[in-house]
């Protein structure tokens, strides 16, 4: 039994690959063009809202994408036609919509929304009518119950405690590793999920959590919480932060005359981070960045140069690809192989094929037949050096001639 | 139990943190407590001034100064037109809320189609500058709003209860038919008060600028706290407002040193509750 799932699973990657070559190697004047009655693809995502920074991150690729997979042979031949709708970043617009799409749209596929609770609502409504939903940003794959419901980026199943211990690993290699910590998180639900398996993890690795304070996601003044931080002064901030969050607290320790010795950021907005002069040495969770080795992946250069073209088109102060870009990219690889590896729209036979199989995408190749349907974690750390990310965790992915840099 | 250094630095993070809470609050409580209108698109002037500012920094090298000085005036303008939109339409308390939500929401879209819903920062070189007393650091940028606002909420003090144009506004806000009777033009005067409190916003916008980062979304932010600070500092009353964020900014920041970060909003709303069941006689 375990040999036949292991003969499967081998034929698979070949299939993944051989398919991904295929499409990536052959010149487009080859590649039939899409033709027929368009496949309609439906989803959400919060482009107005509180979640709307990143969202346009994730429109961007995904119209690419589309351009992409239709500028070779669309979907079984025929042209996609994405039905983009805004459910401005609130999961009960999110679940109305969706039930749109299918109910009254008529899409044939749809794909995930943007952020945890987004998603779950989404998931709802696709388990109803049981659609097959991928999507690339649900940070706590526990909560992944249904079974048509595929993950785009290599979380893991239980990053709460790979991730904590990818991070406890690098920093036991610095110069003096931390013997203590302050763990600051947003009570934002993935990132309190990941905030209490670091606590955990680095309590059962012997370094001590100093102080373990949650704030109110979308807090903005961060005055005394810098306060409290200076003064327990620890070997490493570990900050369970989303967007803006990580400048403001940062800025506010500098009015205080202060800088962390090592400091750690979980969900921050990118370009704000580099490019802020608190951001220097920040570290953080990342999955990939437009660097090698991850260039090196197929088709991942000219993805991330057509990305900087229309984010900066699009008028992006920081138009680099990042993993919430590859995320979207990721989750068009994933139906695309999908599709035309079941050779159908039928979502039982797309979630079958998905279980058997093996997808080569940016994040390079995943599988869907752990618990929740997640693979292999490959979740690393960058880190912010001369105003750029670079990935400096595992040595393995580092990108090259860059070391970790710790106090 | 936490030490009087970190309980000194907490209550004056704070209290200057009080002082945009009071600046933004100003503009609302003029308007909801003389003209009985709740305008709502307060805090979407005070970013579309933000983002002016932000965009004549960056991409024209402006000084802040000078752009308030430009971004001041274009938001009293503003003011005085959406004035005469409620005058036009007849727009009563309530029907304010509804208006200037709508206008507040074509703002966010408008902002959003300008300059993305991306972050946008505005970096200054005394972004985070901090004065140095004994063991605790005062950022210059926050003093500075918090003078600004403490000057503005005296001077406006002194305006409504010292000149004539004070005085008429305040009567035509009790009663606008016997200030009419009296020779009160209180049409007119509704402009100019809806040109002063917009202005007000574009001067919290200018500090918005300075201090915070932007993305369209936080238009909605400070909605909840300021209309706390509006109430409990009384309608109409500018010291009031500086003087209410000034006590919901001190109580969410000795909240966040001395209990856990997350019970701020709690304590700031119970502040809000608690004033209003007591009702003091001096606020």
């Amino acid at each position: 039994m375990v040999e036949r799932k292991g003969a499967v699973r081998r034929r698979g990657v070949l299939a993944g690959f051989a398919g991904a070559g295929a499409m990536l190697g052959t010149p487009a004047i080859l590649r039939a063009a899409p033709s027929g009655k368009p496949v309609r693809v439906g989803a959400t995502l919060s482009l107005t809202g509180f979640l709307a920074q990143t969202a346009i991150v994730h429109k961007i690729a995904s119209e690419m994408m589309v351009e992409e997979i239709n500028g070779r042979n669309g979907l079984l031949g025929r042209p996609i036609e994405y039905v983009l709708l805004d459910d401005q970043s609130k999961p009960e617009a999110a679940r109305s919509l969706y039930e749109k799409l299918i109910t009254v749209d008529k899409v044939d596929l749809i794909q995930g929304p943007y952020a945890t609770a987004p998603i779950l609502a989404a998931m709802g409504v696709a388990q109803r009518y049981g659609k097959v939903m991928i999507q690339s940003s649900m940070g706590i794959p526990k909560l992944q119950t249904y079974d048509r419901a595929f993950p785009a980026t290599p979380f893991g199943p239980e990053p709460n405690v790979t991730y904590p211990n990818v991070i406890l690993d690098a920093i036991a290699t610095f110069p003096t590793p931390p013997k203590n910590m302050v763990v600051l998180t947003s009570k934002f639900p993935s990132a309190q999920f990941m905030a209490q398996g670091m606590k955990e993890q680095a309590e059962r690795r012997g370094v001590k959590v100093a102080m373990y304070l949650e704030y109110e996601s979308g807090n903005r003044d961060f005055g005394a919480i810098a306060a409290r931080v200076k003064e327990a002064n620890p070997d490493l901030l570990w900050v369970g932060s989303l967007g803006l969050e990580s400048n403001l607290l940062l800025e506010a320790l500098r009015k205080l005359d202060y800088t962390p010795k090592n400091h750690f950021h979980l969900y921050p907005a990118p370009g704000p981070l580099a490019l802020s002069p608190d951001g220097d040495k920040a570290l953080c969770s990342t999955f990939i960045e437009p660097d090698e080795p991850f260039l090196s992946r197929p088709g991942f250069k000219h993805l991330a140069e057509e990305f900087k073209v229309r984010a900066t088109k699009a008028n992006l102060p920081y138009s680099t690809i990042d993993a919430q870009g590859c995320g979207m990219i990721s989750e068009w690889q994933i139906l695309e192989a999908a599709v035309n590896g079941a050779g159908s729209l039928e979502d039982e036979k797309i979630a079958a094929w998905l279980k058997k199989n093996r997808v080569t995408t940016v994040y390079g190749s995943m599988r869907f037949d752990g618990p929740y349907n997640h693979g292999d974690a490959a979740q690393f750390i960058k880190q912010v050096q001369n105003k750029e990310w670079k990935v400096v965790w595992p040595k393995d992915v580092s990108a090259p001639g860059v070391k970790l840099i710790g106090a | 139990m936490p030490s009087v250094t970190l309980l000194g630095q907490a209550l004056i993070s704070g209290v200057l943190a009080g002082g945009l809470y009071g600046l933004l609050a100003m503009g609302l409580s003029l308007s909801w407590g003389l003209l009985r209108l709740v305008n709502l698109s307060h805090f979407a002037l005070a970013f579309l001034a933000a983002y002016i500012v932000y965009e004549l920094g960056t991409t024209y090298h402006v000084a802040p100064w000078w752009s308030a000085a430009m971004v001041v005036p274009l938001m009293f303008a503003i003011g005085a037109a959406q004035h005469w939109l409620f005058d036009r339409f007849k727009v009563n308390e309530l029907g304010s809320l509804l208006m200037t939500f709508s206008f507040a929401v074509i703002l966010e879209v408008a902002i959003q189609l300008y300059w993305t819903a991306d972050f946008r920062r505005y970096e200054t070189p005394y972004s985070t500058l901090s004065l140095r007393a004994g063991p605790f650091f005062i950022p210059v940028l926050d003093l500075t709003l918090c003078i600004v606002a403490a000057l503005l909420a005296c001077g406006t003090w002194v305006w409504l209860r010292r000149t004539y144009v004070g005085k008429a506004l305040r009567a035509a806000a009790e009663d606008p038919d016997i200030a009419a009777a009296y020779g009160v033009d209180h049409k007119r005067l509704a402009y100019l008060l809806s040109g002063i409190g917009a202005g007000y916003a574009g001067i919290a916008g200018t500090f918005i600028a300075l201090i915070a980062t932007l993305a369209p979304a936080e238009i909605w932010t400070y909605l909840g706290i300021v209309f706390a600070v509006v109430i409990i500092g009384r309608l109409g009353n500018p010291l009031g407002a500086l003087l209410a964020g000034m006590l919901i900014g001190a109580s969410e920041s000795l909240a966040q040193a001395v209990l856990s970060p997350a019970w701020s909003p709690v304590v700031s709303f119970s502040v809000l509750i608690v004033i209003l069941l007591w009702d003091p006689e001096w606020l």
